[in-house]
């Protein structure tokens, strides 16, 4: 991360803000989302937006660009007072939103996407050359390392969220929001993200960053506001920010210990072997062994192959070579139907895309995975299911009115609550986790960490690939590191080793390799 | 109806997020759904014709209807998974001249329902195996199947009207339980049938899954395949059905019979808010939107309209249904 440029911290205050929300409240189905919560931006600043999932960040965003309408409040832009009814209206006054999932069609030119809905024109005819001249323009003042007529498809995500923000700076963009733009980024690419981001302050842009990452906050913010329950609770000066405060007034409580979990010292039996595991493309042949009660951390880069192993256990993927042990016995896993039939268990990285039935209700989503438990004749027993369902609820501290809940009217905590119920329901031997926390908030997440320590206790292995290094070092009994499609390091366990970020970090980067030689 | 399996926790309302406590209202609304506009128009038609309202003309309607509730009701399993079959007319074309050729042999008369069930349920399973198997889009091979098997119905029949003034099953499109035509009771029990494998059965869970997210579905251990081979079996299997009726009521089958029907099919299950990309929608809401088609057909034509303009008409009331449904639905948010 770079902590190297020292943002300036608090603008001289004769400065006319840019942006200025007063009293903004905002009810659905009278149930209240914000009640009169304030804001206030400043020219080239960056302002990091906390708070809990549900919170009200995002509802306070939409209603700035335009999507929704507030009931009551005011929105001043310079000084002067400006109604956003609608999301020109905003995008005219220089507002602009990069959303965490991006907004770009992958089948047109990076020009195209810029100049969508703006084209230039030259009479009644497309002007694509000199869109392409302008977007040219913008790009290299981003530094972008592709060019107007390359195919959005052709892009990693990084690139494409750098389109989007070329785009938002054709629009003479002043007020830049990002919701959790790091959240599908490299360490690499996040340094890019935050050079740009840099540039863009010097140019005067003021940008509202939403992130639950604190390290990311310190690296960039100016200020920090931190929203609680649909409630504005007050904005922190940068050389006034600490963790513990930050935590204190998102959560309306002190930081308790975040990491409860206590190293195993004694190991279990061998619960799970795999032996030459490989996919042929991304995963070279690998060897693990999972012990019972034991926290697994696979750590390493994105894009290292850690998501890929994991499915491969999993059965989600077709092996080209390898065995799976369970217990002493060689088992055959060709579907994740095997695995879950012999005590695997996986919670997908992307919870919305692979994980969760949005449209289904919260109880169903819990049940999913024992349908057949008492069920007669393939006849569901619904009283049964019922029980999981709300025992369930009941042990993880799920918090839903009741089970008829749809699953996209939850928070992001409890949504991978849900999930992870549903697989704790298949009661695992061995369990895979794929980034458990990612954009969970931070109470649900010292929640998860407390349930999978609990597992572990209870004698299940877990494999959890993170990368989220404190969480890796915090959680683990012994940690897995891997580059390139290879398993490079291992510290903790019998190794003797001590688990840090530094080391994790070293193998993961190769920086081990290259001090050794 | 909607999908309110699961019995409330508890019923306490502080401590929890905003956002989760507009749930009794709503879900009766998705149940009753179009409900309100069957009723609107049968109010409408009974005012403006007084033949319509009479108990012979009630039971008319639900005969009329018959064919497009059994098909309506294979088409809600295809669309609950996010697909779709716009092979079931020519299904029924196909099934019917073989249900009539069978029951013209005397040593196998007997079969002749059977003979046409199976064509229908294995026509199905090929559309299925394609689809599943071979990854190929429904649209693609169900249009495929719409223009190759009416093409099939025509050569199997010959390019003539098959028919059988003795046939064995007339019973069916013609006789009577009680006060009910056989072709209603039959597509009843379908429904009735339909509706438990939908709400009552591990697999009924399964097509929702499949339909709300295929990616989640196979991670969970469904197997998505098999899911959507029995899915466009039923399908099949239903217009092999609806072939048998028909053909029962007009004791002959030809190359001709059943064409257009999948678009009715689909304009119900449409109508009773199943939605088009899957994981969303219920039996019930199907046969209404059956329902209201049937109604139309009739009291439109109990009203002397010309046949132009009932498909004017009708296909008018469709877009301004949905459109209704949308709009409250979205009110409800």
């Amino acid at each position: 991360m770079t902590t190297d440029i020292q943002p300036s911290s608090a603008p001289a205050s004769s400065l006319t803000p840019v942006l200025e929300m007063r009293g903004i409240t905002k009810r659905f189905h009278g149930v209240p989302a914000l009640q009169g919560v304030n804001l206030t931006i400043y020219p080239g600043e960056v302002h990091a937006l906390m708070g809990e999932n549900g919170a009200g960040k995002s509802t306070l965003m939409k209603i700035l660009a335009g999507a929704y309408i507030a009931d009551d409040g005011e929105i001043y832009i310079n000084g002067e007072r400006l109604k956003i009814t609608d999301p020109g209206t905003a995008r005219r006054a220089g507002i602009n939103l990069i959303y965490q999932e991006l907004n770009v069609a992958p089948n047109l030119t990076v020009a195209e996407n810029m100049f969508m809905g703006s084209e230039l024109r030259r009479g009644q005819l497309l002007d694509r050359e000199g869109m392409r001249r302008e977007a040219e323009q913008v790009l290299h003042s981003l530094g972008a390392s592709f060019a107007p007529d390359d195919l959005v498809s052709s892009l990693s995500i990084a690139e494409q969220q750098l389109v989007e923000i070329a785009r938002a700076l054709k629009d003479n963009s002043r007020i830049l929001v990002m919701d959790e733009p790091t959240a599908a980024l490299s360490d690499r690419e996040t340094e890019r993200l935050f050079e740009v981001i840099h540039k863009l302050r010097r140019d005067g842009i003021a940008i509202i960053y939403i992130s639950h990452r604190m390290e990311e906050v310190y690296a960039l913010a100016n200020r920090v506001s931190v929203l609680r329950d649909g409630q504005y609770i007050g904005s922190l000066l940068r050389e006034e920010i600490s963790p513990e405060r930050l935590v204190q007034m998102m959560v309306g409580r002190p930081m308790q210990d975040f990491y409860e979990h206590q190293r195993q010292t004694s190991v279990g039996d061998v619960v799970l072997e795999v032996r030459h595991l490989s996919d042929g493309r991304k995963v070279q042949p690998t060897n693990l062994v999972l012990h019972a009660g034991e926290i697994v951390g696979l750590a390493g880069l994105v894009g290292a192959g850690r998501t890929e192993l994991s499915r491969l256990i999993f059965g989600a993927d077709a092996k080209t070579s390898g065995e799976v042990w369970l217990h002493g016995k060689k088992i055959e896993i060709h579907s994740p139907g095997d695995a879950i039939a012999a005590g695997i268990g996986y919670v997908p990285e992307d919870r919305k895309d692979q994980g969760l039935f949005l449209e289904m209700t919260s109880g169903k989503n819990i049940v999913l995975n024992t349908l057949k438990e008492d069920a007669k004749v393939g006849i569901l027993n619904w009283r049964s299911l019922g029980k999981i369902a709300s025992d369930a609820v009941e042990d993880f501290n799920i918090r839903l009115a009741n089970l008829e809940i749809r699953a996209m009217d939850l928070s992001g905590g409890n949504q991978q609550k849900l999930l992870l119920a549903r697989w704790l329901a298949i009661k695992p031997r061995v369990l895979l986790l794929d980034e458990p926390t990612r954009g969970v908030d931070i109470g649900a997440k010292s929640e998860i960490y407390r349930i999978i320590s609990d597992l572990a206790k209870q004698g299940v292995a877990i494999l959890m690939v993170s990368s989220e290094l404190p969480e890796v070092v915090g959680l683990s009994d012994r940690v897995l590191v891997m580059r390139e499609g290879q398993l490079v390091g291992e510290l903790g366990g019998s190794t003797g080793t001590e688990i840090t970020q530094e080391t994790i970090m070293a193998y993961a980067t190769g920086a081990s390799e290259v001090a050794a030689s | 109806m909607s999908q309110t399996e699961l019995r409330p926790l508890k019923d306490d309302s502080g401590d929890r997020s905003p956002g989760q406590r507009r749930k009794a209202s709503r879900n009766w609304l998705q149940v009753a759904g179009i409900l309100p506009i069957l009723i609107l128009i049968c109010i409408l038609f009974s005012v403006l014709t007084p033949t319509f309202p009479t108990a012979g003309n009630i039971v008319n309607i639900l005969r009329q209807a018959s064919i497009n509730i059994v098909l309506a009701t294979g088409m809600t399993f295809v669309i609950l998974t996010g697909g779709i079959d716009l092979s079931v007319g020519s299904i029924l074309g196909v099934s019917a001249v073989v249900g009539v050729l069978v029951s013209l042999l005397p040593a196998l008369s007997w079969a002749a329902i059977p003979a046409a069930l199976l064509t229908g349920l294995l026509i199905g399973l090929v559309n299925g195996a394609l689809i599943a198997f071979l990854d190929l889009p429904p649209f693609i091979v169900t249009l495929g199947g719409l223009t190759a098997l009416r093409g099939v119905a025509y050569l199997v029949a010959n390019g003539t009207t098959v028919l059988n003034r003795n046939l064995n099953f007339a019973w069916i499109g013609n006789n009577y339980l009680g006060p009910f035509p056989w072709l209603v009771v039959i597509a009843l029990l379908t429904v009735l049938a339909s509706w438990f494998i939908l709400r009552q059965t591990v697999l009924g869970v399964q097509i929702y899954a499949v339909g709300g997210n295929q990616r989640a579905a196979r991670l969970t251990g469904i197997k998505v395949n098999r899911v959507l081979l029995f899915v466009y079996g039923v399908s099949g299997l239903l217009a092999g059905l609806a072939g048998v009726m028909s053909s029962s009521r007009l004791y002959s089958a030809t190359g001709l019979l059943g064409n257009g029907y999948e678009l009715d099919a689909i304009a119900a299950v449409i109508l009773g808010g199943t939605s088009f990309t899957g994981g969303i929608g219920t039996i019930p809401g199907t046969l209404l939107g059956a329902l209201i088609i049937a109604v139309l057909n009739n009291g439109l034509t109990l009203l002397n309209m010309s046949y132009f303009w009932q498909l004017v008409v009708k296909g008018l009331v469709i877009i301004v249904a949905v459109t209704i449904d949308r709009l409250r639905r979205r009110g409800s948010r």
